[in-house]
């Protein structure tokens, strides 16, 4: 088996979820799917280290971990205090500046 | 692993059947974590997903981001999600009434479009000669100290700023869900008070029907058989979601004693009786 195969899984599991972020209404879901889309750039990253041996790749990959952590906590806190207001975690609801 | 994975461009059998079973397994999660319905059914398939990225970058010598991943991936953000799913509320469930027509077809096109030119500029680019990490592992010693070497030489000023990053979260999460109380905690005498000028001295009667229901929804029955209101609780009778099962009782003991005086042939004596 070639490696690059690697690639092709990481592209796919981007392509899900950006479809999921399109297509989900539940702001937790559609979260989840930018985790998706975040570890299968990882997987890229990790596959790009192996390929030209050296780790670079692994210290991007782990930078974007980090940043994923704090993503997750002040996004979490977003849709929690959302929800107090609105009672609703739904995207489509939260439309007050619409036209 | 490190001396397979240098071996030119083809990695082992072991880890070709390794790539195919769990590969299978992680776009079975990432599909099933977009098409579920339920928000936790989402969340625990993205688990599964993200083990079986931790089992691949282990695979790829990656041997410090596996454990990483694991630990906080799958340990600390998908039990965040759980939380926030229990907060939230697991009823909270997708609304199938489309806002923007034909939305969720155009997005599924264009997530096809974009996979197909993703996959396809990866066919087109030469990437044939694989190094391998096994130099790379091996120059300081092991997989973490060639990555902590790197991060605290070449990117320590990156490593700094993640750090504040990190601190900057935390504060923010703080100030977002902190909520300022508006009035004066009561203390224990005012509370004490303000019940006994209340209405309901004792306690109130607990819900449910005795060795049938028990449920908060059901109400309780008064000796005459009409249901008490005061067993249920207030939100509940606004809501109107009270479950009234006065009639379906009183059904079930006619039918209970019917069997009972069946099996005990007291029909043929009442009508002895009658006769």
């Amino acid at each position: 088996m070639n490696p690059v195969n690697y690639l092709y899984l990481a592209a796919l599991l981007f392509t899900i979820g950006a479809a999921g972020v399109l297509i989900r209404r539940n702001a937790i879901v559609v979260f989840m799917c930018v985790e998706l889309m975040l570890n299968a750039c990882n997987l890229a990253f990790v596959t790009f280290s192996r390929m030209h041996g050296n780790l670079d790749g692994q210290i991007i990959a782990f930078f974007t971990m980090v940043v994923a952590a704090a993503e997750v906590v002040v996004g979490l806190a977003i849709i929690v205090s959302v929800f107090r207001s609105r009672h609703s975690a739904s995207v489509d609801d939260a439309s007050l500046m619409k036209l | 692993m490190t001396g397979l994975a240098a071996a030119a461009s083809q990695t082992s059998t072991g880890e070709a059947v390794q790539f195919w079973l769990l590969g299978i397994v992680a776009v079975i999660g990432a599909l099933s974590t977009v098409l579920m319905k339920k928000a936790v059914h989402s969340a625990l398939s993205l688990a599964g997903t993200m083990i079986v990225l931790a089992v691949f970058y282990l695979a790829n010598g990656a041997y410090f981001l596996g454990i990483v991943q694991i630990v906080v991936y799958t340990g600390a953000i998908m039990m965040l999600f759980l939380f926030v799913v229990m907060l939230v509320g697991v009823t909270a469930a997708d609304s199938l009434k489309e806002t923007l027509k034909g939305q969720r077809w155009l997005a599924a096109g264009c997530g096809l479009g974009f996979g197909v030119l993703l996959i396809a500029g990866i066919g087109n680019a030469s990437l044939n000669s694989f190094n391998g990490l096994g130099t790379a592992n091996t120059e300081h010693g092991g997989n973490v100290e060639g990555l902590a070497s790197l991060i605290f030489t070449k990117y320590v000023f990156a490593f700094e700023i993640t750090g504040a990053l990190l601190i900057t979260a935390t504060v923010g999460a703080m100030v977002l869900t902190h909520r300022e109380r508006t009035e004066r905690a009561k203390n224990q005498r005012e509370m004490s008070e303000e019940r006994v000028r209340g209405k309901q001295l004792p306690p109130l009667p607990a819900p449910g029907v005795y060795a049938r229901h028990n449920a908060v929804d059901i109400p309780g029955l008064l000796p005459d058989g009409t249901p008490s209101e005061l067993t249920v609780m207030q939100t509940l009778r606004n809501r109107g979601q009270i479950r009234d099962v006065s009639n379906e009782s009183l059904d079930q003991l006619k039918a209970l004693e019917q069997r009972s005086g069946e099996r005990l042939g007291r029909d043929n004596e009442e009508e002895e009786v009658a006769k």
